[in-house]
């Protein structure tokens, strides 16, 4: 639609205090967050890029980084599944109680994650609901890799689904109904019309969703038992090696998720770029 | 806008499903802290949660995430302000770089912070002569919660002033304000709401923050917060106990929730009408 | 394809859109639905396209009943307001994907479909933006691609809503000769809605008048103009001027003078309401008759070819307004402040209901 460009405002005013300001915020970003940035690997290879292969390609690390890709593996494109659902459902239709859906979406994020752990344990734990019964069938799903993906895909519901809602109901329904008209079904609609108007969106939900999956820690720390070589993810493997005052093997290790998270941030750069095309 | 019936297809199956998987994977589960809440006696329950270790961690849990959302309500305006009205160099990689603590593994985090604060650490080695110790402290509690929240201050407050129109401030500034009260009169109004539902995410992401917090925090006896203890008890398998903290920082996240969300309709409609 | 629409009612939560609305339209016809906002006019398109189900009534297509048939299935064009073009989709792609999406075994060729929309493209001069975008086009262009991509399906019926409702006033003009062209080109039946009743007149074969849903009436334009069923209608399409009055048995008093009110001759005595339009205002500088008023000029006007006269009758505070030419004006030499008399000549009288919510649309 025709809109009246916003006259920019940059830059107006007095240059002092401009560059005061500038100032103070990229010293407190420095601060606070450059600096722990930086500390990750600047420990891990502090005894060089031997000791930091090492760390890395050490079995229980392995396994750490296969059973974390393994949680995202499945936890990102189920919240991804749920994320289009839930999003098709909220911002093509009205309903009773829709408002009350939204906010549910939210709930995972408002837990704390020892909390999002816990609730497996309950269910699944040997005192647990069903515990007794999956002892019997010698199904383990605490302390076990389960557990691990149960938790993880607890966690990371929202990320997929409050991606796309703001940016579907800013696009309107006028396009799905012009398709509709013009005789398409409803998987046409969805795939021809609306997935090319989100794909960005949907693209950067996931990045963070998969972020979070490989991240998450307090609630898998829960649920895994801390078992090296079979219910360790990544963090978890971090927080071992940390442990054991294994100072260059931790923070090598976390190395891989920092730089997992700055693909992650460059990657948002990008698709925000796309997105204001 | 009038509410159309829903003739777009797909209703049933979406609305369906994702109500079929938000009950098995969230409903249900959270439901668990609350069934298991109940069948523990009453007095128990009590006792649990108001021991004395308990009670110190809510204080301390809600003391730091208080203070550090209001240090992020201050500095997230600052960074906010910074970055909606002012070019500079490499802006983009500082604007990606607020991202960070959501990008960031909070275990990562966690070790990272506690490398530079701690004794010999970039920082805690300049700070520690001073008497300032950070690390094992309340006060590296505040930092590593100021850490995470920080976004959530940026990201909600720096939209609002990209969207602020300079016309109104024109406007202002015609009518004979001087720049400060612009400032105070007609901006700080405006971006007031979004400022206070920031605030409001980063204290209630600090209530339940574990991962940064638990190295820094060292598990000294001043220094649990209450998700810590909710993981010494599970690991003790006193399920009863932890469920107990857990049903008080459940209540006390979903009032938030519910209070986050209803500030963020009434700032929607708010600036809708604008 | 003929249009039945029977009884149709919808409401919105406690909002009547419509009321027991019946209306038919014929085959090839091209009919307007003109109203007010509110009026009820969109919701009736929308659930003739099948985009909103009715509370009650039913949609006939050809005498079948295509009321629980869904928007996809009923053979009918939809030309949105705002376009809602395919915004990720280049102009030919939008035109084809009617085409496109069509089942397997009727559906066309590729070559076919290519030709098909280039011949459409062509038909709304604008084949020369095939590989543009959307948002790269002009108001009116787009416009121009939603109907070419609602044409290509063959649709027995095009609907559209406010075409030209976001368009300036020059290209408003523009599309409004070529859409009745079109539609004597191509022979489908339209309806579309608008709220400029200066378009409904001049486009359509037919025009239905709504109002707070209901249709006040139905017919061609010429004759809505002359003859309006009631006042809202009368002020409507048009300004007005209106006198109070009482009628009785034929004879309509108003003020100072009498009209003759053959319609109401068994009317006892009523208060009554008299329409009479600007353009139908005789000036002169004596009194010409008894129908004669006598007023005092407020304004002289000179709005394009034609001059408006505010004018205010001496015996009470009525204002009226006259349109008359230019010529006029210069023969009569009129001036602010003179007084004149002003002649009907022609008023519609109607027997105003004291029930019904006093109607105030003078200029």
């Amino acid at each position: 639609m025709e809109d009246t460009p916003k006259r920019s405002r940059t830059n107006s005013g007095n240059a002092f205090i401009r560059w005061l300001l500038i100032g103070f915020a990229l010293v407190f970003l420095a601060v606070f967050l450059v600096t722990p940035l930086l500390t990750v690997f600047v420990e891990a290879f502090a005894k060089g890029w031997g000791a930091y292969k090492t760390a890395i390609v050490e079995p229980d690390a392995l396994s750490s980084i296969y059973l974390t890709l393994m949680a995202a593996a499945v936890a990102v494109p189920v919240n991804t599944m749920f994320g289009i659902a839930a999003a098709w459902s909220i911002t093509k239709f009205d309903f009773i109680g829709k408002n009350v859906l939204v906010t549910l979406l939210d709930l995972p994020f408002a837990v704390s994650p020892i909390i999002s752990g816990l609730i497996f344990v309950l269910m699944f734990g040997a005192q647990g609901w069903i515990g007794p019964w999956l002892a019997e069938h010698d199904i383990r799903i605490i302390f076990a890799v389960p557990g691990i993906i149960l938790a993880t895909m607890f966690v990371t519901v929202p990320f997929v689904a409050r991606e796309l809602i703001p940016h579907m109901q800013a696009q309107g329904r006028e396009e799905e109904e012009a398709a509709l008209v013009l005789g398409a079904t409803g998987l046409q609609t969805f795939f021809r019309v609306t997935l090319p108007n989100i794909r960005w969106s949907l693209m950067y939900g996931i990045i963070l969703c998969t972020a979070r999956a490989m991240g998450e820690f307090g609630a898998v720390a829960v649920v895994s038992g801390h078992i090296r070589g079979q219910t360790n993810t990544i963090p978890l493997h971090v927080e071992i090696l940390y442990n054991e005052y294994n100072f260059v093997g931790a923070f090598a290790v976390a190395s891989l998720l920092t730089l997992m998270a700055i693909v992650t941030l460059a990657l948002k750069k990008f698709v925000e770029w796309k997105i204001s095309e | 806008m009038t509410t159309r019936r829903n003739i777009l297809p797909g209703f049933g199956i979406s609305t369906g499903f994702t109500l079929a998987y938000m009950s098995l994977v969230v409903l249900i589960p959270l439901s668990a802290v609350f069934l298991k809440a109940a069948s523990v006696e009453w007095s128990q329950f009590w006792a649990t949660i108001t021991a004395p270790r308990l009670i110190a961690s809510y204080k301390l849990t809600l003391g730091t995430s208080f203070v550090s959302a209001l240090l992020n309500a201050g500095f997230g305006l600052l960074v906010a302000w910074v970055l909606a009205r002012y070019e500079f160099p490499f802006k983009r990689i500082v604007d990606a770089l607020v991202d960070l603590p959501f990008a960031l593994p909070t275990a990562v985090a966690g070790i990272a912070l506690t490398a530079i604060y701690s004794q010999n650490g970039w920082f805690g080695r300049y700070l520690e002569p001073l008497g300032i110790k950070v690390a094992f402290t309340p006060l590296g509690i505040v930092v590593a919660l100021m850490f995470v929240g920080l976004p959530f201050v940026v990201r909600n407050v720096q939209p609002v002033l990209e969207d602020l129109d300079s016309e109104i401030e024109e406007a202002a500034r015609s009518l004979g304000a001087t720049r400060w009260q612009t400032f105070r009169l007609v901006i700080v109004p405006t971006v007031l709401p979004a400022l206070l539902t920031g605030f409001a995410l980063a204290f209630a992401r600090g209530l339940g923050e574990y991962g940064s917090v638990v190295f820094i925090s060292g598990n000294l006896p001043n220094t649990q917060i209450s998700s810590l203890l909710i993981n010494t008890k599970l690991e003790q398998y006193d399920y009863a106990g932890a469920t107990a903290i857990a049903v008080v920082m459940l209540i006390l996240s979903f009032a938030l929730l519910l209070g986050i969300n209803l500030l963020q309709s009434r700032t929607r409609r708010f600036q809708e009408t604008a | 394809m003929s249009i039945e629409i029977q009884g149709v009612s919808k409401r919105f939560g406690t909002f009547e859109a419509l009321k027991n609305v019946s209306l038919s339209v014929g085959d090839a016809e091209l009919v307007a639905l003109l109203g007010p906002s509110g009026s009820g006019k969109t919701t009736l398109l929308r659930i003739i396209a099948g985009l909103d189900t009715p509370d009650s009534g039913s949609i006939l297509l050809n005498g079948e009943d295509a009321t629980n048939r869904g928007a996809g299935d009923r053979g009918v064009g939809f030309v949105f307001q705002h376009y809602a073009l395919f915004r990720h989709m280049t102009v030919m792609e939008n035109v084809a994907f009617g085409l496109r999406i069509q089942p397997k075994n009727i559906r066309k060729s590729k070559e076919d479909i290519r030709d098909r929309v280039m011949t459409l493209l062509k038909l709304v001069q604008l084949d020369w933006v095939a590989k543009r975008y959307p948002t790269q086009l002009s108001g009116g262009q787009r416009q121009r691609i939603a109907l070419a991509r609602a044409l290509a399906v063959e649709p027995k019926v095009l609907l559209l809503d406010e075409p030209f409702g976001a368009l300036d006033a020059r290209v408003r003009r523009e599309l409004r000769t070529w859409l009745r062209r079109l539609h004597d080109e191509i022979n489908v039946s339209c309806v579309f809605v608008t709220h400029d009743q200066e378009e409904a007149l001049e486009v359509s074969d037919r025009v239905a008048i709504l109002d707070a849903g209901r249709i006040e009436q139905v017919g061609t334009p010429q004759s809505v103009y002359d003859n309006p069923a009631n006042p809202f209608v009368f002020s409507f399409l048009g300004n007005v001027n209106l006198f109070h009055g009482r009628v009785k048995e034929g004879k309509a008093t108003i003020g100072d003078f009498e009209v003759d009110a053959p319609e109401h001759r068994n009317a006892s005595d009523s208060p009554a309401v008299g329409y009479s339009r600007p353009h139908e205002m005789e000036i002169s500088r004596e009194r010409n008759g008894n129908d004669s008023l006598s007023v005092v000029i407020l304004q002289i006007q000179a709005v394009g070819p034609n001059v408006k006269l505010r004018l205010k009758r001496t015996e009470n505070e009525d204002v009226l307004e006259a349109e008359i030419t230019r010529e006029k004006l210069r023969e009569l030499d009129l001036k602010t402040g003179e007084a004149v008399f002003v002649k009907p000549r022609l008023v519609r009288v109607f027997i105003a209901d004291p029930s019904e919510t006093p109607l105030n649309y003078q200029i």
